[in-house]
């Protein structure tokens, strides 16, 4: 049953309640920061970038379509979407803004299309695009990025470029994120004030590592039948290579996996290795749980509304900034501070600018930082991205890299506002970041 | 927050037009990382290492040449490939040479913890290259990768020690040929 029109009546019934949180101030509220008359206005005007990419292949995801869901009714009038993936037929059991006839469409497209109908007056931007493929001056137009990504590399990106963003001198350069992420029955909420509280590289070590059997378990004692499909995937499939490059979304390949697994476990007696597990195994793929991916979007977009409202003490500032959620025995949840990293490589450590002469041979740049007063490293190794400038080791490094030391800057193919990283054995804890700033030399 | 966004939208949209000019050259946060554990190696005599591309500090390649134990006088090589998710992945680490070793299979995978189910983001590379050094010292027969290695190491000790002196100088064990590793 797919109504294709909104009921005219519906409307002014649907802010209703959300009116009264929206106008009125709770035991919670700041009085100094909530005006009740401005909240409608101010969240109609907010511009909110969801990023929900979700790969096919993890059979992770449907936080994407909760969140866009609760964004819009919520009273966000906003909002842009990026995905860059198509709809599958099996997404179709928990992302719900998607029907059979929408097979092989754009996420990103159909989603915005439902919830515009669906939810009147609403502007909703799709991108059927990858979160890099944008840049700065892309981000810079949102007040608020809500994420339901299911990579930690995305997130990493995502993170680096917000951190990078911001410039103490422009206020609106702060972009709160709003992080969700679901593991089958597990969660987590998070939201991250770039430079000000603890950022997502800071809490990397939140991330549960994948699990992994150790590899003499796998081509010796296997004991249980992901054993034997992993023995298939990193082993068999290495010796025999029947074909050219593994791809896990091809079913021939997967059932060259399936068939060796069940010759290994029926050699060890171990029942169990079926086509799905198999697939399952090989594309780790950890069952998603609609339940759980609609609490976490619910969390995050409460918060959305709490950071473009002050309606509530919001997560994230000044304390509290992560809740973790488990609903694998009944239901609990703990929401703590996560420290911000002195040594993060991202927040801990934002680029300082760094006065240099673009004459200046890479030596004396190099000697330079044995003077620099915050400093002061007595052996330097420089980087810039994707060019190894001068490495003090190892060895080999060092002396591939020793005829740079007599080419200036420019040679190098350094540029105004390029970074350079700085490391130093002495200082093991710290890196350093600079932001080349050239000046004319006299 | 409401107060911040209240402000001059107008003025901060040509502030940021101005500063997102241009894409500017950013260090991530994996190539920083990478460039820290590579400025703290400590490789000692018997190691180094080999860079295909000075630019691609991601991509390596170690030389072991142990000085003691049973794999004396050989050098072995091991490709290591960083994926951008370091250090939340580990390395990826493979011998480039088909050695009789009883953790390090046909294909050169190495069976090391800390490669795969023991990785934790507070290792550094050293950890790796340590740990790939010990297999050479100290070969492990109860986790085995090559389980006929293993088995004749389990056995009789000097016969594996004489094969594992046949692989490196080029031969063949039980009608395997291996590549010579002898320097």
């Amino acid at each position: 049953m797919l109504p294709t029109e909104v009921y005219p009546g519906s409307e002014p019934s649907r802010w209703k309640y959300l009116d009264r949180i929206r106008t009125r101030p709770g035991p919670f509220t700041n009085p100094d920061a909530f005006d009740g008359s401005l909240v409608a206005e101010a969240i109609e005007n907010m511009t909110v970038l969801t990023v929900v990419e979700l790969t096919s292949h993890s059979g992770a995801g449907g936080l994407g379509c909760e969140i866009l869901k609760n964004l819009a009714l919520s009273g966000f009038k906003s909002i842009h979407v990026i995905d860059m993936d198509t709809i599958d037929i099996s997404n179709l059991n928990r992302q719900f803004l998607f029907r059979e006839e929408d097979v092989g469409s754009y996420k990103a497209e159909v989603a915005a299309r439902f919830v515009e109908k669906r939810v009147k007056g609403v502007k909703i931007t799709p991108h059927n695009k990858m979160i890099q493929d944008f840049g700065e001056d892309f981000y810079m137009q949102f007040q608020v990025i809500v994420c339901g990504l299911d990579s930690i590399e995305a997130r990493r990106w995502i993170n680096a470029t917000l951190v990078n963003m911001v410039d103490e001198d422009v206020s609106d350069s702060y972009k709160p994120l709003v992080d969700g992420g679901t593991e089958g029955f597990k969660g987590q909420a998070r939201v991250i004030f770039p430079t000000v509280t603890s950022c997502i590289e800071c809490q990397l070590d939140m991330h549960a590592p994948r699990a992994a059997v150790p590899l003499c378990t796998i081509a010796s004692i296997p004991r249980q039948p992901e054993h034997c499909i992993e023995w298939a995937h990193v082993i068999a499939w290495d010796q025999e290579t029947p074909f050219p490059a593994l791809d896990k979304d091809d079913p021939e390949h997967i059932t060259w996996l399936y068939k060796k697994a069940l010759l290994r476990a029926q050699e060890f007696n171990i029942p169990g290795v079926t086509y799905s597990l198999t697939q399952g195994v090989v594309k780790n793929i950890i069952p998603a749980i609609a339940a759980t991916n609609s609490v976490i979007a619910a969390a995050c977009c409460n918060e959305a509304v709490k950071i473009g409202t002050s309606a509530a003490p919001m997560l994230g500032y000044p304390d509290e900034n992560y809740m973790m959620y488990s609903g694998n025995d009944s239901i609990y949840t703990y929401t703590f501070k996560h420290e911000k990293k002195d040594d993060c490589p991202v927040c801990g450590n934002l680029a300082r600018e760094l006065q240099v002469d673009p004459d200046w041979t890479l030596r004396e740049l190099v000697e330079s930082f044995a003077t620099r007063p915050e400093a002061q490293l007595k052996k330097p190794s420089l980087r810039g991205e994707g060019k190894t400038l001068y490495m003090q080791s190892p060895a080999s490094l060092e002396e591939q890299t020793r005829p740079n030391l007599d080419k200036t800057l420019v040679e190098l193919g350094l540029a105004e506002g390029d970074e350079i990283g700085v490391t130093d054995p002495a200082f093991a804890t710290v890196m350093f970041k600079f932001k080349l700033k050239f000046r004319i030399s006299e | 927050m409401l107060k911040i966004w209240s402000m001059k939208k107008e003025q901060q949209k040509a502030e940021n037009a101005e500063g997102a000019a241009g894409g500017k050259k950013k260090v991530t946060a994996a190539q920083l990382r990478v460039q820290k554990d590579l400025s703290e190696l400590s490789l000692g005599s018997t190691m180094r290492t080999e860079f295909p591309d000075q630019d691609n500090i991601l991509s390596f390649i170690l030389y072991v040449e142990p000085d003691e134990g049973m794999y004396r006088g050989g050098r072995f090589s091991f490709n290591f490939n960083i994926t951008a998710n370091f250090p939340h992945e580990p390395p990826k680490v493979q011998c480039r040479e088909k050695i009789y070793h009883p953790n390090i299979d046909l294909e050169g995978k190495v069976c090391l913890n800390i490669l795969r189910e023991d990785w934790k983001p507070v290792l550094n590379l050293n950890a790796v290259i340590v740990g790939i050094q010990f297999l050479f010292l100290e070969p492990n027969a109860s986790d085995p990768l090559n389980k006929d290695a293993a088995e004749d190491l389990r056995l009789n000790r000097e016969s594996f020690k004489r094969n594992v002196r046949v692989a490196m100088g080029g031969g063949s064990v039980r009608g395997v040929l291996f590549d010579k590793t002898l320097k």
